[in-house]
């Protein structure tokens, strides 16, 4: 009964090897490249449909928590150590094995942390950031809390807009691949491409298995119930702050891995990804997939993403994303997958095929 | 600094303060009515602005504003029409995303329009470089305008809601609207109303502002943040506090401007922050405001 729920993460699997082998076949890899992209835009979405769909709590500053893992391991990972490297703390990070000695792509040498330790500081300091943010904004009720949200994302755009040594409006590039072990490696050049494909959708549908667990335990009920009616989950003993502050974080966290793999696979990281249009842009995914529905943000967050990045939308992107966001609201507030007259129909098969 | 500079800065910050506080009170207006944060509002001033830009080759300045209000001011009740009526029923969290997915159509609908020039509308009078002198600063005339207008708008606003009928129906629907139906009120017609108005206003501040600030089209948006704020910070719903807590801001940014402008664009968002956790009832909050609200 209950493994019930991770039946569709197996029948993902057997599709992203059949995309493989189809595009192999179609000699089109190169289409990979923006699946494996997609895919860690996917992390953001999955999280933020954790906290909208399910807390039912709007938040449009999801690009600023990707941006911060982004920006922090991009930044650790390319901050040059060696004129620091006699001083006694780099001096112990180096023989802890914290760093690393590599030539960047001008042959100059660089020691600099390792991804590992950028991407568990990375992880480290959004938490920390959605805690204080969240402690504070969390209380908030509906465009309170977007607005609280939408304020916070703009901060973290300016600074990363206005702070040299995160590269002002060039952003960081020249970020090192992310060794994960053995061979496997986040790398965006052509050779990986492959290797990425399956390393990013491993991610994925860990994150899926995650998330599922969660919102089908005692905690998921929870949140629906502040979903459906705050009040009445909190007199029956739910405690309402602290579950929305967990998922708060916990999206968060989502968003900033997103952040830190995606900067690795792209070689670097811009204040583009930290604008209130991309945030908006992974609210209007959620919408699409329909709220509280995993697999439906899971699959949006990959398509659209994915039209969007070949450049389906052409100049017409920003408009696409803000009508998506009114023609959800609008006519299908329960997402694609669940138009209300779809809905009545395969209620009256199954009654017909259960007579 | 000196006196001179004091009285610098000190009018261009009641200068943007009065046009965030023309903003907040389009917020205050859709906010009473309907309990939405229209987060569109932002691009009424841009819209109005861009329109009176394209109509100024065509007719003399006071035709191309007045035509760019109305025009803007019709946007407004077609917005609600088509996108806000139609829905039943609907939660607010449903009715401030499609604010927000029309502020951002709008804006690409006047990128592909426009493009991503810089425009401005002429200085109403005189030109950008005569300037009189009060305490041994140089104020443009322009500042008047704006000031003068912003009078005229929030006048004119108390009076219509306090003295004329349909003023007062629109409060009626604010305060309970099945009551309201009940004597007799056209709601739907209020809320549309409640749109046009904010809208109209919105078209004729960013007319104003144009000459001072320039118009391009994606300037709705920190607009639309800052005009947030001061209606926060004034207590939404609440016009007087409103026009307080604009100067409040103008005021503010205009000094963080004097010391360093680095930090200009920062100092809305961090007091924007900082209000809505300690205090999101705003600084002059009446308890029935917020009373009727959480209805």
């Amino acid at each position: 009964m209950r493994l019930r729920i991770y039946y569709p993460v197996l029948a993902t699997a057997a599709l992203i090897v059949a995309l493989h082998l189809v595009l192999a076949s179609a000699d089109a890899t190169y289409y990979m490249t923006q699946v494996t992209m997609s895919a860690y835009y996917a992390l953001v979405v999955i999280g933020l449909c954790l906290l909208m769909g399910y807390a039912g709590q709007a938040s449009l500053g999801h690009a600023g928590f990707f941006a911060i893992g982004g920006y922090t391991s991009a930044v650790l990972t390319t901050f040059n150590l060696t004129p620091y490297s006699k001083t006694p703390l780099i001096a112990q990070c180096q023989s802890l094995g914290l760093t690393m000695q590599w030539k960047d792509l001008y042959g100059a040498e660089i020691l600099s942390f390792t991804p590992w330790v950028a991407f568990g500081a990375a992880l480290l300091l959004t938490g920390l950031i959605a805690l204080v943010i969240g402690a504070s904004v969390i209380r908030l009720k509906g465009h309170y809390l977007a607005m609280a949200t939408l304020g916070f994302g703009l901060i973290v755009y300016r600074i990363a807009l206005g702070t040299p040594v995160l590269g002002r409006a060039d952003g960081v590039s020249n970020v090192p691949p992310f060794h994960l072990l053995g061979s496997l490696q986040v790398n965006g050049r052509a050779p990986f491409r492959v290797q990425n494909y399956y390393i990013a959708w491993i991610v994925v549908l860990i994150a899926m298995v995650l998330a599922l667990n969660l919102v089908h335990s005692r905690v998921g009920r929870a949140l629906r119930s502040i979903h459906e009616n705050e009040e009445a989950a909190h007199s029956l003993g739910v405690n309402t702050y602290r579950y929305k502050l967990a998922v708060f974080i916990l999206s968060a966290i989502f968003a900033a891995i997103g952040g830190v793999l995606l900067t690795h696979y792209n070689g670097s990281i811009g204040p583009s990804e930290a604008t209130v249009m991309k945030s908006v842009r992974y609210v209007a995914i959620v919408a699409v997939g329909g709220m509280a529905n995993l697999w439906g943000a899971m699959v949006m967050g990959i398509l659209l993403n994915f039209l969007s990045l070949r450049g389906v939308f052409g100049s017409y992107d920003d408009t696409v994303f803000g009508g998506i966001l009114i023609v959800m609201m609008l006519f299908a507030p329960q997402g694609l997958l669940r138009v209300p007259r779809l809905r009545a129909l395969t209620a009256r098969l199954s009654r017909r095929s259960h007579a | 600094m000196n006196l001179p500079q004091v009285v610098q800065y000190g009018l261009s910050g009641v200068t943007v303060g009065s046009i965030y506080a023309i903003v907040a009170i389009g917020f205050n207006i859709i906010y009473s009515c309907t309990g939405i944060i229209n987060f569109a509002q932002g691009e009424f001033l841009i819209v109005g602005a861009m329109t009176a830009i394209s109509l100024s080759h065509f007719v003399p300045l006071p035709v191309a504003i007045a035509g760019a209000v109305l025009l803007t001011t019709l946007l407004g009740g077609l917005i609600e029409i088509v996108f806000i009526r139609p829905v039943k029923n609907a939660s607010v969290l449903r009715l401030i995303v499609i604010t927000i997915g029309l502020s951002i159509v709008i804006r690409e609908a006047m990128l592909h329009l426009w493009d991503e020039t810089v425009r401005s509308l002429p200085y109403f009078t005189g030109t950008a470089v005569s300037t009189v002198t009060i305490l041994g600063a140089h104020v443009s005339l322009q500042v008047f305008w704006v000031l003068g207008v912003s009078a005229v708008i929030v006048t004119a606003l108390t009076l219509f809601f306090r003295f004329t009928l349909t003023g007062r129906a629109m409060r009626a629907c604010a305060d309970d609207r099945m009551a309201a139906r009940l004597c007799g009120i056209n709601d739907r017609r209020m809320v549309t109303l409640s749109f046009m108005l904010s809208a109209g206003i919105g078209a004729l501040a960013g007319c104003v502002i144009s000459p001072v600030t320039q118009t391009q089209y994606d300037m709705g948006a920190p607009l639309a943040i800052k005009g947030f704020t001061v209606a926060i910070i004034g207590g939404l719903g609440n016009s007087m506090g409103a026009v307080a807590a604009g100067l409040f801001l103008g005021l503010l940014e205009a000094l963080v401007t004097s010391q360093s402008s680095a930090y200009k664009e920062a100092v809305s968002i961090v007091v924007l922050l900082l209000i809505l956790v300690l205090r999101p009832s705003g600084l002059f909050a009446r308890s029935d405001v917020s009373a009727l609200r959480t209805a």
